[in-house]
């Protein structure tokens, strides 16, 4: 799967975050590659977490910089992040849990279309025929086509967790961000959910990827980040990383699984 | 640009006519006189702009009496100054609230929650007290703001000599005091009902509705929630304006006492009770709250005694005695009960009450309640 | 400078209020999670406890003398309060120290009341949205008006302080200034000493006691100590008895300053939000800090020297404290991260 162009996407830049004492992401350097799958995996407490928070704007770097697309997004608002072409989905599903399945969807694809903001209260909602068609595309391609009309918040977590992601794909994101897209989901709906993650790798779509999940994360990425104490400890091919000394250690050493 | 969907149009119909037949079915209630049917419109209107900003983006103001005021005030100055023409009045009255609003809020939406409800009751107490003292020159402190004789009324004055007696608001000759008055408000709140709808069913209703239920997504959904938050309470600010006018218009007088915090708090009673985020609810509430205040503040022991004639006499005047504590004077008494058991028993209102009896009833209880606002949560 | 320094000194009895109800506000919402909108209310009542104590005293017999006229003829009524035929002279001294004295009556029934209102409604609401408490709250305070305005009417009933002092302190010789330089009225110095003991005292149980220890943990991390085994639920009936208690000794002490009427609970309630709000929420040195701050500053407002400069800023000082406090700093004076933000 080796492309020719080594096109970076995103480039977080000799990144530290220090909270009080804390040193919860030291000097990381991390450059991922358009239409690569780069996941990040590590012990609980590592920094995944704090890194994709540093990306998307939700915490500001004690130092360095985060580029996306040749632009330094460090500073700026989460919603400037998010039109600049970069989606997450949260660990814990972020989703609107008064509105149905479809609004949900379609809310993104609004404020994809429409920028941070648009006072068009004189349009009608049946009337975007065509958002409502690509949100039941989506709706369906992550497998809840039943489920159109349900309220987000009587969803179970596995559910929400796949309504979330429609939310970000609707939005033709640049770069996906996935905090452990597949906790709490049954084996099945995680197989269904690698295949749909796949899927979206052929259109070309920029992910990182945390997880837990070893069956994903080697199901799917193309590099691997092995992150450890706010440090990154490894780096490289599934295959290198699976044989990386460091990498059983840092996780035999805080795992008892 | 101006369709709705047909479940709302057919939403909007039946409140068209409700509302304009209003002085018909209200007959037999004995509320269908140009006073109180004013009234059932204003606050109408009042309670569905109130909704756009509580009931669809979750914001708790607890500040909107301010705008009714400088509604108010900006219509009797509006007579005072220009004519005795309603159409001026009440523009003035939306325009002035509306700004007033934008600086509120964009003061009070640097925060949200329950330190949103406090920036905005502190900025209407202001307002209120300012009313008070400093402000005479404007607002005449407290024996409030009325037409004089000498006032200049430029427009009606360069066209016509100055009558005896105070003037009358009209509507292109039509007397805004009694029928007139409620047929111009009702058609103002059937339009305001209207852009209401429009709003939520369009998708910068959405983004409002995603705000109140999960802002948090919707930044990272490249939503900037600011200006929508912002947007939102200057509508609502227009519509409390818009009223505050109207109020002028069917009697030419404004006071302080339109600002108090205990004024905005009727208003969210109003809401509450109707159902929060429901279309019909804020109406409705409105509606009844009007309805009874009137009604429960007319009873006196005299009225009471004839209504529990049938009992005997001793238990006659216990009950009576017992009643007259909630009514006249003791409405307020009444209020406060009922504010507590809607939110105690029926957090979403009469609206939420009639879809749980129409389920039980007639559904069988089998299909899923559509409750898309079962609960009045702030956006924090 | 004799200006600056009774313009201080005026602030102090009325930050000394506000400083008592901002407490109760911040414990109850502190330990227990909830908004409560009724707490003016309860000052409120407690004020009308001083002055259904009075009326109860100067309950009177009336006679009509058998030997004296009035100026009309008709016979002259004589009228002896019942405390006075029980305790002799006693009783006048019980009329004269009415509203001190009602305190000691004020602490079982506000105690009771504040029981009534946890275990009646405010526990139903724990869980419930914060505007789901401000609105089930609104009303109480509305009924809790309501009431006392069926019981008492709607006029300000005066209440007199005991003789003795009536006078004032002549404070500015503590300064070397000249005699009567500086007055204050003795009744101000003693609440205002009044309000000192009562914030130590609470402070002192929150410090010394296991029970004030538990309630200190509940404010700074609710959850964890529900998970120990302690009996939450019971303890937060006594927190909110505690804050009603304060709330209504505040009130009844504050009575010959300021009449009682019905509407008191509404005026009071939101000052001392805004009073909560600045000082931090959810922080008991906020809370008493920022009320005498608040106090102190609307007394200087009230110079008329300041308001030949701003008019007006007397009436909305506070509030505009508040204001520039909530945008500048969200988190109030004192407080800490994290109280009712995301």
């Amino acid at each position: 799967m080796a492309t020719s162009d080594h096109n970076v996407v995103l480039h977080v830049a000799d990144v530290h975050m220090r909270f009080g004492g804390l040193h919860a992401l030291a000097d990381i350097d991390l450059e991922v590659e358009e239409g690569k799958t780069h996941a990040i995996i590590g012990p609980n407490g590592a920094g995944k977490s704090t890194l994709l928070n540093v990306c998307v704007g939700r915490l500001f770097p004690t130092s360095g910089a985060v580029v996306f697309d040749g632009q330094v997004i460090t500073g700026k608002k989460p919603h400037e992040i998010n039109q600049a072409g970069v989606a997450r989905v949260f660990q814990t599903p972020e989703i609107f849990p008064e509105l149905s399945v479809l609004d949900n969807v379609m809310a993104p694809a609004f404020a994809k279309r429409d920028g941070a903001f648009k006072l068009n209260f004189f349009s009608n909602m049946h009337k975007e025929g065509e958002i409502r068609e690509e949100a039941r595309h989506f709706i369906n391609d992550v497998g809840m086509t039943a489920k159109l009309d349900t309220h987000a918040g009587a969803l179970s977590r596995g559910d929400k967790r796949r309504l979330e992601l429609a939310m970000c794909l609707i939005q033709h994101p640049r770069l996906l961000l996935l905090d452990e897209p597949t906790a709490g989901m049954s084996r099945h709906d995680t197989n269904t959910t690698i295949e749909l993650l796949r899927k979206i790798k052929e259109r070309g779509m920029t992910k990182i990827i945390i997880e837990h999940d070893m069956h994903v994360v080697f199901s799917l990425a193309d590099k691997i980040s092995v992150l450890a104490q706010g440090r990154i400890i490894a780096e490289g091919a599934p295959d290198e990383v699976r044989a990386d000394p460091r990498v059983k250690e840092a996780y035999l050493g805080s795992e008892q699984e | 640009m101006l369709t709705l969907p047909k479940k709302e149009l057919i939403k909007f119909v039946i409140f068209a006519v409700v509302v304009l037949t209003m002085p018909v079915w209200l007959t037999p209630f004995g509320a269908s006189y140009p006073g109180l049917l004013q009234k059932f419109a204003i606050y109408g209107l009042l309670a569905v702009g109130f909704n756009i900003l509580f009931g669809l983006t979750g914001y708790l103001s607890f500040g909107h009496a301010a705008f009714l005021g400088v509604g108010s005030y900006a219509a009797v100055w509006s007579f005072k100054l220009l004519t005795m023409n309603a159409i001026p009045a009440v523009v003035f009255a939306v325009i002035l609230s509306g700004l007033f609003a934008l600086a509120i809020g964009y003061l009070s939406l640097r925060r949200s929650g329950i330190y949103f409800s406090i920036l905005t009751l502190a900025f209407a107490q202001m307002s209120y007290n300012l009313a008070y003292s400093v402000l005479t020159p404007i607002t005449n402190g407290e024996t409030g703001l009325q037409l004089t004789l000498q006032d200049p009324r430029v427009l009606d004055l360069a066209f016509s000599e100055r009558e005896a007696g105070l003037p009358i608001v009209t509507l292109f000759g039509i007397d805004m005091a009694g029928y007139g008055g409620f047929y111009f408000s009702a058609v103002l709140l059937i339009a305001g009902f209207f852009i209401a709808q429009k709003i939520t069913t369009s998708p910068f209703g959405l983004v409002l509705k995603g705000i109140k239920s999960n802002q948090n997504r919707m930044n990272y959904t490249g939503v900037n929630t600011r200006p929508y938050t912002l947007a939102a309470f200057v509508i609502s600010g227009m519509y409390a304006g818009l009223a505050g006018g109207l109020l002028a218009v069917t009697d030419p007088l404004a006071g302080a006492e339109r600002m108090q915090w205990t004024a905005s708090g009727e208003l969210v009673l109003m809401t509450i009770l109707g159902g929060v985020g429901t279309m019909f609810g804020p109406v409705l509430g409105a509606w009844i709250m009007k309805y009874l205040e009137n009604i429960f503040s007319a009873f006196n022991e005299n009225v009471l005694h004839g209504f529990f004639a049938f009992l005997p006499d001793n238990l006659e005047s216990v009950v009576v005695l017992i009643a007259s504590k909630f009514v006249g004077e003791g409405w307020h008494l009444t209020l406060g009960l009922m504010f507590v058991f809607v939110v105690v028993f029926l957090p979403g209102g009469l609206m939420e009450g009639y879809r749980r009896f129409v389920n039980r009833f007639f559904n069988g209880g089998k299909a899923k309640a559509e409750a898309p606002d079962k609960q009045t949560q702030p956006a924090e | 400078m004799d200006a600056i320094l009774i313009q201080f000194l005026n602030g102090l009895d009325k930050g000394g209020a506000y400083a008592l109800i901002a407490l109760g506000l911040t414990l109850v919402f502190g330990t227990l999670g909830v908004v409560n909108f009724a707490h003016g209310a309860i000052f409120m009542i407690g004020s009308f406890v001083a002055v259904a104590f009075r009326q109860l005293l100067t309950l009177e017999r009336v006679e009509l003398s058998e030997t004296e006229l009035s100026p009309w003829g008709t016979a002259l009524e004589i009228r002896t309060p019942y405390a006075l035929e029980w305790f002799g002279d006693f009783g006048n001294v019980l009329i004269d120290y009415s509203v001190p004295i009602a305190v000691l009556l004020a602490i079982p029934v506000m105690y009771l009341l504040g029981v009534l209102m946890e275990r009646g409604l405010i526990k139903h609401f724990y869980k419930r949205p914060h505007a789901e408490q401000i609105l089930v709250t609104f009303g109480l305070a509305i009924v809790l008006g309501e009431v006392a305005r069926t019981f008492f009417g709607a006029n300000p009933i005066p209440q007199p302080m005991p003789e003795a002092v009536r006078g004032a302190a002549d404070i500015g010789i503590l300064f070397g200034m000249a005699e009567h330089a500086v007055t204050y009225p003795w009744w101000r110095l003693i609440y205002f000493v009044f309000s000192l003991v009562v914030i130590g005292a609470v402070f002192a149980f929150l410090r010394f006691t296991t029970f004030g220890l538990v309630v200190r943990a509940g404010m700074s991390d609710r959850e964890t100590v529900g998970l120990l085994g302690i009996n939450i639920n019971r303890r937060f009936t006594i927190v909110f008895g505690l804050a009603a208690v304060v709330a209504g000794i505040a009130g009844v002490m504050y009575t010959p300053l300021l009449p009682p009427t019905y509407s008191l609970g509404m005026d009071f309630l939101v000052l001392s939000f805004v009073v909560v709000v600045v000082g931090g929420m959810g922080s008991l040195p906020g809370a008493v800090a920022a009320g005498f701050l608040l106090g102190i500053l609307q007394s200087f407002a009230a110079m008329t020297e300041v308001k030949a400069i701003f008019p007006g800023i007397d009436q909305v000082i506070i509030y505009l404290v508040a204001v520039v406090i909530l945008l500048v700093r969200p988190r109030g004076l004192f407080g800490r991260k994290g109280v009712m933000e995301n």
